[in-house]
C-alpha cells in the first residue's frame, strides 16, 4: 500500500498544471481517488463527515449486484446446456456463462467509462463515479446473446443522452441503465424481445419463452413453478432471473442504508395490490395468475431493488417515495397484463415514474407547507 | 426628398441577401427560433417526403409573405390573424392539390402534414414578424430564406434517420449487404419520432458549440 501511495505521489506533478500530462489531470485524479480516500479537508465551518463518499457508495452497490451476477452467469450456462439436452456440472455452467457475460461487462465499462473520461476531461471536471454502478447494471438487464456492437451503441447513447447532456452524475432525470435498455428494446427489438434471445445459443427445437412471454400468449400449461422463478432457474436477462439473489443484494443495500426501504417496499406493495386487483377482476387467464407470481417474474424484483431505488432519479421526499414506488409497481403489472406489445412493464414503469418523481416531490412539499401554515394560523389564533 | 437623391435599393443588395442567408444558420427557424418542430418530427423518416415538404413550405411561405406584405396597409389590426390564415389556407390547399395531382405517392406519405402546414408556426411567425412590416420583395426573400433554413434542417435529420433507420437514401440501399452479413442491423428507433427530436437536439448542440453567441445566458 505504502509503495503504491509513494508511486502515485511521485507521478502527481506530471499530471498537474504545468506537467507534461496535464491534459490527463481528470483521468489521473479519477484513478487516485479510486485507490485512496481523497485527502481534501474542509477548512471553513463545522462539518460532520463519515468515511463514505460517492466512490464507496457506488462500490457497495456493485457488491450488492454480485450475487445476482454470479448466479446469472451460472444460469446462462445452465439454460444453454438445458436447451441442448446435456447434463453438466456447476463449473461447466459457470464457465460457459462467464464466456458470455464477461465480454458484455467489459464492453459496457470500456465504452461507458471512455465517454465519461472524455467528457470530464474536456469539461475539466473530476470524473463522475456514477458510471461504476450503471456499467454493472447494464450487463445484468440485457439478454446473454446481445451482439456486443449493439450494446456499445446503446451504452454510448445512454451515457450521452441519458446523463451527460443533463450535466452528468446526479443531474440525470431518468436512470441511464434503463435508458440503455429502452434504447435496445426500441432500436433492435429482434435482439431484445421474443422467444429466441433469452437463452444463449439455444437449440432451435427448445422453447425459450420466459414466463412473461408465456403468460402474454396465454400459454399456462407448461408454466414455470413459483419456486423455479423465485430461485431463478428460468430464461431471462442475465441478472434478473433469481429473486433470491436479488434479495441478498437488497439486504446489503438496506443494511448499509444506501437504498431506500420505502421505495423497495412500496414497489412490491404496488405490484401486489395491482395483481390482487386483477385477480379479483379475473377477465382472462393472465389476470387470474396469482398476484405474488408477478413479483418473481421477469425483471420486477431487479427493478424494485436496483433500479427504482436509484437515489438520483427516484423521489426525494419520504412521502414522495411511497407514492413513487407504489406507482412503479402498479404501472409495471398494468403494462404487463394490458399491453400486448410489451411483455415486461418494469422498465417502462420506472422510466415513466422517474419523469414524474420531481412532480411528486413538488406536491408533497407544497402540501407540507400548507399543513404547517395552517398549524401556524391555529397557533396564532388561539 | 426628390427621386434623384434617393437611389433605389438594388434587388440583390447585401441587406436583402442577408434575409436569405441568415435563416440558414444564425437565425434558423428550427434550431434558433424553435418554430416548426412538429413537422420536423413527422415527415423526416425518409428523405423524399422531407424534401417535398420543404418545397411545399417554401412555396406557401414565399407567396403568402408577398400577399400579406401587399395587403399589410389595408389589414385592420384586430382581424389580421384571420386575414393571414385565409391567405395561408388558400396557398396550402393549392399546394396540396398540386401534390395530389403530380406526386400522388408522396402526397399520401405526407398525408395530413401538408394540410397542417397551415398550423406550422414558421408561417404565422414570419407573417407576423416580417411580412406585416416590410415591402413585398424583402418579404419574398425572407420567406425563401426561412423555408430554406427549415428545409436544410429537415434534410439533415431525414438523411440520418433514413440512413441509420432504413439503411437507404432516397429508397436506394446504400449500406452494402456485406455489413448485414456481419451482423449489422438497422436501428428501429431512428424511425420513431423521438429520435427526430434527439437529432434536432444534437444539431442545436453542434451549432451552438460553433457559434458561441447563440448560447442563451
Amino acid at each position: 500500500m505504502k509503495a503504491l501511495r509513494k508511486f502515485i505521489d511521485k507521478q502527481k506533478p506530471h499530471f498537474q498544471k504545468g506537467g507534461k500530462f496535464h491534459w490527463l489531470e481528470s483521468t489521473f485524479d479519477g484513478f487516485e481517488t479510486f485507490l485512496f480516500v481523497p485527502n481534501t479537508v474542509t477548512t471553513k465551518g463545522a462539518h460532520i463527515r463519515d468515511s463514505i463518499d460517492m466512490k464507496r457508495t457506488m462500490i457497495v452497490v456493485v457488491l450488492a449486484t454480485l450475487p445476482a451476477l454470479i448466479f446469472g452467469m451460472w444460469n446462462v450456462g445452465y439454460q444453454h446446456f438445458l436447451s441442448l439436452g446435456e447434463t453438466t456440472d456447476f463449473w461447466q455452467n459457470i464457465g460457459y456463462g462467464a464466456l458470455k457475460v464477461v465480454p458484455i461487462i467489459v464492453v459496457s465499462y470500456a465504452v461507458g467509462l471512455g465517454i465519461e473520461f472524455y467528457f470530464a476531461q474536456i469539461k475539466g471536471h473530476e470524473i463522475n463515479e456514477g458510471y461504476l454502478v450503471t456499467g454493472m447494471l447494464i450487463p445484468l438487464i440485457v439478454p446473454p446473446d446481445i451482439p456486443l456492437w449493439i450494446l456499445a451503441v446503446a451504452v454510448a447513447f445512454a451515457v450521452i443522452f441519458g446523463k451527460e447532456v443533463f450535466g452528468g452524475t446526479g443531474m440525470n432525470v431518468v436512470n441511464p441503465a434503463l435508458v440503455a435498455r429502452a434504447f435496445l428494446f426500441f432500436a433492435y427489438p429482434g435482439d431484445m424481445s421474443g422467444d429466441k434471445v433469452w437463452i444463449a445459443e439455444k437449440a432451435d427445437t427448445f422453447s425459450g419463452a420466459t414466463p412473461l412471454g408465456n403468460a402474454l400468449v396465454g400459454n399456462f400449461n407448461h408454466f414455470h413453478s413459483f419456486s423455479d422463478m423465485f430461485m431463478g432457474f428460468i430464461p431471462g436477462s442475465v441478472g434478473e432471473t433469481s429473486t433470491l439473489m436479488i434479495l441478498i443484494g437488497a439486504v446489503i443495500l438496506l443494511y448499509t442504508g444506501i437504498a431506500s426501504w420505502r421505495v423497495m417496499v412500496s414497489v412490491f406493495a404496488g405490484g401486489l395490490v395491482m395483481g390482487l386487483l386483477f385477480n379479483w377482476w379475473g377477465a382472462n387467464e393472465y389476470m387470474e395468475l396469482p398476484a405474488y407470481y408477478h413479483l418473481v417474474m421477469g425483471g420486477f424484483a431487479f427493478g424494485a431493488v436496483f433500479m427504482a431505488t436509484d437515489p438520483v432519479t427516484s423521489a426525494q421526499t419520504a412521502r414522495g417515495k411511497y407514492i413513487y414506488g407504489f406507482l412503479v409497481g402498479v404501472m409495471a403489472v398494468l403494462i404487463r397484463v394490458f399491453n400486448p406489445a410489451y411483455p415486461e412493464g418494469m422498465m417502462l414503469a420506472i422510466l415513466l415514474m422517474n419523469v414524474f418523481a420531481p412532480l411528486i416531490d413538488h406536491y408533497v412539499i407544497e402540501s407540507n407547507i400548507k399543513k404547517r401554515l395552517k398549524r401556524l394560523k391555529v397557533a396564532v389564533n388561539s | 426628398m426628390s427621386a434623384e437623391t434617393k437611389e433605389r435599393e438594388p434587388l440583390f443588395s447585401a441587406k436583402n441577401m442577408k434575409l436569405v442567408t441568415k435563416p440558414l444558420n444564425m437565425d434558423n427557424p428550427i434550431t434558433v427560433q424553435v418554430l416548426g418542430i412538429c413537422s420536423a418530427l413527422a415527415v423526416t423518416a425518409k428523405l423524399k417526403p422531407a424534401i417535398v415538404m420543404s418545397i411545399s413550405v417554401m412555396v406557401v411561405l414565399a407567396v403568402s409573405n408577398v400577399v400579406v406584405s401587399l395587403l399589410r396597409n389595408g389589414i385592420p389590426q384586430r382581424i389580421r390573424i384571420i386575414v393571414q390564415l385565409v391567405v395561408i389556407a388558400t396557398m396550402v390547399i393549392l399546394v396540396d392539390q398540386v401534390l395530389k395531382a403530380f406526386v400522388y405517392d408522396i402526397s399520401k406519405q405526407l398525408s395530413v402534414f401538408v394540410g397542417l402546414i397551415i398550423t406550422n408556426c414558421i408561417l404565422m411567425g414570419r407573417l407576423e414578424a416580417f411580412a406585416m412590416g416590410n415591402k413585398p420583395w424583402p418579404a419574398f426573400l425572407d420567406g425563401i430564406g426561412n423555408a430554406l433554413g427549415y428545409g436544410l434542417i429537415l434534410v439533415i435529420i431525414a438523411f440520418f434517420r433514413e440512413l441509420l433507420g432504413s439503411g437507404t437514401l432516397f429508397d436506394y440501399h446504400v449500406i452494402p449487404q456485406a455489413f448485414y452479413d456481419f451482423g449489422y442491423k438497422n436501428n428501429g428507433l431512428m424511425i420513431l419520432p423521438p429520435m427526430a427530436l434527439i437529432t434536432v437536439g444534437v444539431i442545436i448542440w453542434i451549432q451552438r458549440n460553433r457559434n458561441r453567441d447563440l448560447i442563451e445566458k
